[in-house]
């Protein structure tokens, strides 16, 4: 049932999605492309500071953007 | 065990399908150019003291296009460590043990038209741990480039070994799975959206640390004996970001991460910042986090005689706590080339520091024996983080 849905819901974003008019044109990024907008502005201190609660926490992934192959710049 | 060895295979076929849902989906909407990531190399040194354990060490991360399509990186991380941590002391007593862990990584990513597609490889070595894993991903924007949609892959590899025990070998394995989705909300406004799958198989433990339970001899005190955990965990790990642009030149981010595990423990963290430049050179940062979770199903501070459950375990990291950090940043930009003629862009130098407070509500520092076993005051440390850092970007 739910891949149903999820199928579904895919299907309208090829309808409707591909064609979509952005609502923020380029021309409007300019604050979004500040570097401190960024949510990885520094991946070498954000990759340490990640590994420093993962090796004290229980918790692990979904540590968000770190870059190095991980498919998340 | 097979139950959540199914489980977890459950869950990787249905994180495949909706892969392979959102791939085909995605495919026709690819049009214009995205972007690889910058050129730059960082220097970094950094430092951990906090609860008996010390480790520093440096950092070095480069990273170089090739061409408009191709971009390479690389990086070294040594941690020097000195500990003499209150699992060390319960164990061995008050003596410090030293090592040295050495982490190389290298990836490549390839850029076609509005996709990256990414691999990499990280190797970790120290005296008694190897890990070895290759990680693949691929990223599209789309719609406009208000939404990039994620999804990686890696395996992992480790061999456990035991310092003094030149027998004990064991190994492990474990499979990541991503998604993520970042959207541009606003024109002042981003969110990002991540989940991640893992799995691990094999040796889980630590080997070093201990359980312990009431003495039969004598109830007042306690005898160790080694953990022993499940051969497969796999948990799930859900995070919502935010970033907001005020109106003036500054940035508020938010974060929501939710954790579970087959193992029991229900994690969860909520973090607040505050980014302000301060005329053209400065940029200062303030957050701060806070972390707590539940204790795994096997943990117990003090069981009540040898062999009580199949599983026992006693890392502090498996209990029930909350931590709580308070942090901030500074960077100053001395060089700044806005021409982009000569061979620097820009140029950083950055410090953040971070103070960590754990307070844990079922682990207890069995090191105090002027107590009976299971009274002892509840464990407590502090932690400072600090980084120094230089970026350059060419």
């Amino acid at each position: 049932m739910s891949y149903k849905i999820i199928f579904s819901f895919l299907l309208l974003v090829l309808i409707n999605g591909c064609s979509l008019d952005p609502w923020v044109k380029p021309y409007e990024r300019a604050n979004l492309a500040d570097p401190i907008m960024s949510f990885s502005p520094d991946p070498l201190s954000q990759g340490y500071i990640h590994h420093v609660y993962q090796a004290r926490e229980g918790a692990r992934g979904a540590e968000g953007g770190s870059g190095g192959g991980c498919g998340c710049n | 065990m097979q139950k959540a060895v199914l489980g977890a295979a459950v869950v990787v076929t249905k994180f495949l399908r909706i892969y392979i849902l959102l791939t085909l989906a995605l495919i026709p909407c690819v049009s214009v150019a995205a972007v690889l990531p910058a050129d730059r190399a960082d220097v970094l040194y950094h430092s951990y003291e906090g609860g008996g354990i010390s480790i520093t060490g440096p950092a070095v991360l480069v990273r170089k296009s090739i061409g408009d399509s191709v971009s390479l990186s690389a990086k070294n991380y040594i941690d020097t460590i000195s500990s003499a941590s209150i699992d060390v002391e319960m164990i061995v007593g008050a003596s410090t043990y030293e090592e040295e862990r050495v982490e190389n990584s290298f990836s490549i990513d390839l850029l076609n038209e509005k996709t990256i597609m990414s691999l990499g490889y990280t190797n970790s070595v120290e005296n008694d741990f190897t890990a070895d894993t290759f990680a693949f991903g691929i990223s599209q924007d789309m719609f406009g480039d208000l939404t990039t949609i994620s999804m990686g892959y890696a395996h992992g590899e480790n061999i456990v070994g035991k310092t003094g025990d030149a027998s004990f070998q064991e190994t492990s394995k474990s499979d990541s799975f991503k998604i993520g989705v970042s959207q541009v909300i606003t024109k002042n406004m981003l969110m990002a959206l991540s989940v991640d799958t893992i799995t691990d198989e094999g040796f889980l433990n630590n080997p070093y640390r201990k359980t312990r339970y009431i003495d039969p001899g004598d109830s007042t005190s306690f005898i160790l004996e080694d953990e022993i955990y499940p051969g497969t965990r796999t948990s799930n790990a859900y995070a919502l970001r935010t970033k907001y642009f005020l109106p003036y030149r500054a940035a508020l981010h938010a974060e929501y991460r939710i954790f579970k595990d087959s193992w029991g423990i229900d994690g969860s963290n909520i973090e607040v910042g505050y980014t302000h430049p301060v005329g053209e050179n400065w940029i200062f940062d303030i957050h701060y986090r806070t972390y707590s979770q539940t204790k795994a199903d096997f943990y117990n501070d003090l069981f009540p005689f040898s062999n009580s459950q199949n599983f026992i375990g006693r890392d502090k990291e498996l209990s029930t706590y909350t931590n709580n950090t308070l942090g901030f940043g500074a960077s100053y930009e001395f060089i700044k080339n806005e021409s982009g003629n000569g061979a620097i862009d820009k140029a950083s130098i950055n410090f953040k520091f971070d103070h960590i407070v754990f307070n844990y509500t079922d682990f207890r520092d069995a090191t105090q024996t002027s107590f009976d076993a299971g009274t002892e005051p509840l464990y407590t440390f502090d932690a400072n983080v600090m980084q120094l850092f230089l970026s350059v970007w060419f």
